[in-house]
């Protein structure tokens, strides 16, 4: 078994009563580069910062090699973090950015003028030690903020997205050099960033984040190939991503075609989520094929043709080194180890309330409901107070309303999958979760406002 | 057995568990509120308690026991008080009147002219204010440069000792006050926005009316203010140059020297006064950035 | 013509201002007490500088002034930090209380500190002298110093604190290897204007000093209130030249910085 060097244990971090993480578990091996991916706001920072001990969780522990060090303080971990904006001492020179902690630990003159010497060979900013920082280029204070941490010899370096502020081209050579690096020094590096690209191209293993959980933890190829559910096939990579059902093992619906796979194990007639990448999908001659579509959009993207085809009025994406032309009709063929299947995140197909009437008005016909403190009316419907309902709310009965005039308030959008007709949204309220249809792209990681249509809902009174 | 210390932990600071869990929660440095301390203990000791005792004496008599006699007894200096706030706002609006197109002319010169400009208007400002009442009161004085020069046209006035006197005084006190926090709003008008309504037909009065003044507003605000709330609390300017005409801060002084408590009665209520006024300054100022 | 109404307006605004000063200056060479030019001497300077009352007054105004700046700069940096971290209404409510001296009637402020001196010393047994007049200067420059620290804070990076804690620092480490280097040109203006407001303050000196410590300002009143004073006029002179020097000097290096910073 690996040696697990760091290890967070069911943390919890909240900030003004917002949770921020929940329930997080990591080990952290020695000697790897783990990424924490995720989009902004899931919480991957905060996990950085609480290794790195700015911050405290209110739950959990974190171990360094097994022992409990929650609480203590940044500058008695021997741990270095290289930080977003680089946060280089703006008054120092280069050479006493990079000395700076090796002044601190009071090693001999000699020896740190050596040190940093040698570390400024490692970044290729052999000759840079009088110059200011404020002179220096993005990628070489970025080179400077990297040698600053490295040169303290921290068995942990942690880099929190150190290649944000870089253009493209100077961002994918230093992915290169940071993963040479990370080989060369034998450190364990925890990076992170919202870049999948970035995660997948450097990392040994990728912990995918959202909303302030571990979605998925694995090698690149695994999270790429078998993610763990719809938001994780969606965040890395292309993806066609459709609601099938598992008719049997081996055996899946889609868009009422049925279609070989080769997972096993879930239910009968089990609601799922079907993941089947761009470049997985062969055109074939429609004659025959179980799939057809029309070609409705080609665009050239260098290496492959990127294809829109509408296929039982879902919208599906193909790569393909052969360009079709548009309105013509194709067929699709996906082998049965390239169609995969991952548990529904949401997993009722509808949002259920139970509840008690608080409040009916007999002349209006309206019954009223508490919904998480608040009060919720239902127009046309009359149900005695304090009677049991059974409210059931399609997905296509929730909408995203303007500021103060929805229903639920301060409503966290978690995840908005395109379902290849359209979004699939999951929301998170105080107190539960919500799956809403939309066609509309909503921004995840944000607060929206509420609203409930009634007039689609199922209401029953029950015992 | 023995714990083995982790290499994840700096070797130099190797530590007990007891340790960790004395530091848990435990703040320091620039993201702690305990560096306000000092200062809050300060505040308490240097700024409340005073002003409670100002509050305490204004409202008992020379035994301690509770009495508004303090209050009744302001009556005697009311005109004093609405005196002083007459030429505390005759004097602002001199000094806005004055200052307003300086503070324009001196947006419009370039950046290095600017901070010359703005150098030598501070040199005044940092003689000290005692002796710039003096100049005045050498200036203005019987036989002086001034009646002299106004004796050879047959003029013959009294220049000092009057409220004419004071005004003057105070203007050449404050001014300065009044040019800069509306010279340091005009300046951030961008050109760019006067020569776009131009460039939109306005002539030179609407480019001021519709573009200039609103924008300065802020400025005419804290001017007002800085100028008005010393003018009216000053002491000493009158007694240089008013002769026997004294102003609210000359007679708190006065009063002050031999009842403590009728002299924190009158302090109390010029506090109130000038507090009311800040306030409306401000709602004014608030609403007036509202209505743009 | 705009231009040359302008040039005249400055030239008006200006002759206000520094006439009296001039005035006051050229009469300190006058060899007379009164308004009639009666030749040149400069007895009124050796007169001022064999006072030694005016001198002991001086020096107690630069003591004065350069222990409440300091004393200032040092409590008000540690406040803006504090206070920072206090959220909300709390710290609108702490940063009010501290202004209370800018705005408040100075008057206001030294009769109120009379009242604490007066009582505090029948309680304990001490005249207002020296120290209470450094208390009161220190409390109405320290505001000041808030003031001029907290914007500084508030541009500050704050992974720079955090980068040093990183790299081994202590938290104390922190602030005086790292964080003061930041806030330095806040915490230098606050000195600026503590020590200037302190060698200017007339007011709340009065009300604290006792019957016989005497500054500068404080000295300047005995000397002009109610009288043609000579060597007042000596004082403004070598007042105005020391101002108008080091305002100069200060500008002269402040656009060299300029320039330097924009190379």
């Amino acid at each position: 078994m690996k040696k697990s060097v760091v290890s967070l244990k069911d943390i919890n971090f909240k900030y003004s009563n917002e949770v921020i993480l929940n329930n997080i578990s990591l080990d952290i091996y020695d000697k790897e580069f783990i990424t924490l991916l995720g989009p902004s706001g899931c919480g991957k920072t905060t996990t950085l910062r609480i290794i790195a001990g700015f911050e405290t969780p209110q739950e959990g522990e974190v171990y360094f090699d097994g022992e409990p060090v929650k609480g203590l303080p940044p500058h008695m971990r021997n741990v270095n973090t290289v930080f977003q904006k680089y946060a280089l001492f703006p008054h120092l020179n280069v050479f006493d950015n990079v000395a700076f902690g090796l002044k601190l630990k009071k090693l001999p003159k000699k020896e740190i003028e050596e040190k940093v010497k040698k570390m400024l060979a490692v970044v290729d900013l052999k000759g840079y030690e009088k110059r200011s920082v404020r002179s220096l280029s993005g990628g070489q204070q970025q080179r400077v903020a990297i040698a600053r941490a490295l040169v303290c010899d921290p068995k942990l370096v942690l880099l929190d997205e150190p290649l944000g502020a870089l253009d493209l081209k100077l961002r994918k050579d230093m992915q290169i050099e940071l993963k040479q690096l990370q080989q060369k020094t034998q450190k364990t590096f925890v990076y992170v960033t919202h870049d999948q690209e970035e995660a997948l191209t450097m990392s040994d293993r990728v912990v995918v984040m959202n909303n302030g959980v571990i979605a998925q933890i694995g090698k690149p190829e695994d999270v790429y190939n078998e993610p763990a559910n719809a938001f994780v096939a969606d965040f890395i990579g292309e993806a066609n991503i459709l609601n099938g059902i598992m008719l049997r093992d081996e055996k899946v619906r889609i868009l009422g075609v049925e279609l070989d796979c080769v997972d096993k194990g879930f239910a009968h007639d089990q609601p799922v989520d079907v993941v089947i990448r761009p470049e997985d999908i062969e055109v074939v001659d429609p004659s025959g094929a179980k799939l057809v579509g029309i070609v409705e959009d080609v665009v050239f993207k260098g290496v492959h043709y990127e294809m829109s085809v509408r296929c039982h009025n879902c919208q599906w994406l193909i790569h393909s080194t052969v360009a079709q032309k548009v309105g013509e009709e194709i067929g699709m063929h996906v082998d049965p180890f390239n169609i995969h299947i991952m548990e529904k995140m949401f997993l009722e197909p509808d949002n259920t309330i139970i509840t008690e009437v608080y409040y009916s008005d007999k002349e209006n016909n309206t019954t009223t409901f508490l919904l998480e403190g608040e009060e919720v009316t239902i127009p046309d419907t009359y149900y005695e107070e304090g009677k049991k309902l059974r409210i059931v709310l399609p997905p296509d009965a929730l909408y995203i309303a303007g500021d103060g005039v929805g229903m639920l308030d301060e409503v966290y959008i978690e995840s908005v999958i395109w379902k290849g007709e359209h979004n699939e949204i999951i929301l998170e309220s105080d107190e539960r979760k919500w799956i809403m249809q939309s066609d509309i792209d909503e921004q995840v990681a944000t607060y929206v406002s509420l609203g409930f249509d009634f007039s689609k809902a199922t209401i029953c009174e029950v015992r | 057995m023995k714990t083995k210390k982790s290499a994840y932990l700096s070797p130099k600071n190797r530590f007990s568990l007891e340790t960790v869990k004395r530091r848990r929660d435990s703040q320091a440095g620039i993201k702690s509120k305990r560096p306000a301390i000092p200062y809050l203990g300060w505040m308490l000791v240097f700024t409340i308690i005073p002003l409670l005792m100002v509050l305490y004496y204004a409202f008992t008599d020379d035994t301690g026991a509770f009495t508004l006699r303090n209050f009744v007894n302001i009556a005697d200096y009311s005109h004093i008080f609405l005196y002083s706030l007459y030429v505390a706002l005759i004097s602002t609006l001199i000094c806005l009147v004055l200052a307003y197109p300086m503070s324009f002319s001196i947006s419009r010169c370039s950046e290095r002219k600017q901070s010359i400009i703005i150098m030598f208007l501070m040199v005044p400002m940092w003689m000290n204010f005692l002796l710039r009442v003096y100049a005045w009161v050498l200036i203005l004085q019987s036989y002086g440069p001034l009646d002299t020069l106004l004796q050879l046209f047959g003029v013959d006035v009294t220049l000092i000792g009057n409220t004419g006197a004071i005004v003057v005084g105070m203007v050449y006190e404050f001014l300065p006050f009044m040019i800069l926090p509306i010279h340091a709003v005009m300046s951030k008008i961008d050109n760019s926005l006067i020569e776009a309504a131009q460039d939109l037909g306005c002539n030179s009065f609407f480019v001021f009316r519709k573009v200039v003044f609103p924008l300065s507003i802020p400025g005419i605000i804290s001017g007002v203010t800085m100028v008005f709330v010393p003018t009216a609390s000053t002491f000493l300017v009158a007694q240089y140059l008013g002769g026997d005409q004294l102003m609210i801060g000359d007679v708190i002084e006065r009063v002050f020297q031999f009842n403590h408590n009728s002299g924190s009665a009158i302090a109390l209520v010029l506090m109130i006064v000038i507090l009311g006024f800040l306030v409306f300054m401000n709602r004014f100022g608030d609403k007036e950035a509202v209505g743009r | 013509m705009k231009k040359k109404s302008q040039k005249i307006y400055f030239g008006v605004i200006m002759a206000f201002l520094y006439l009296p000063i001039l005035y006051l200056i050229a009469y300190s060479f006058n060899d007379g007490k009164t308004s009639v030019w009666k030749g040149f001497t400069l007895k009124w300077y050796t007169a001022l500088f064999n006072d030694a009352q005016i001198m002991t007054s001086l020096y107690n105004t630069l003591i004065i002034a350069l222990l409440a700046s300091v004393i200032a700069t040092v409590l008000g940096t540690l406040a803006a930090i504090g206070i920072y971290n206090f959220k909300g209404g709390v710290r609108s409510a702490i940063q009010n209380v501290s202004n209370i001296p800018i705005v408040n009637p100075e008057i206001v402020t030294g009769v109120s500190l009379m009242l604490l001196f007066t009582f505090a010393g029948t309680l304990m047994g001490f005249e207002m002298g020296f120290v209470t007049v450094l208390l009161a200067h220190i409390g109405f420059c320290t505001p000041y110093v808030i003031l001029n620290v907290t914007p500084r804070l508030k541009q500050m990076d704050g992974s720079l604190y955090e980068a040093a804690l990183d790299l081994g620092c202590s938290p104390v480490q922190a602030f005086f290897k790292v964080v003061i280097h930041e806030l330095m040109p806040g915490i230098f203006s606050g000195l600026l204007i503590s020590f200037t407001y302190s060698l200017d303050d007339f007011v709340i000196t009065y009300f604290t000093r006792g019957s016989r410590f005497q500054t500068l300002p404080v000295q300047i009143y005995t000397m002009t209130h109610q009288r043609i004073n000579p060597k007042a006029n000596a004082l403004s002179a070598l007042l105005f030249v020391t101002v108008l020097v080091f305002l100069i000097i200060s500008n002269a290096v402040s656009s060299r910085k300029d320039t330097e910073a924009a190379r």
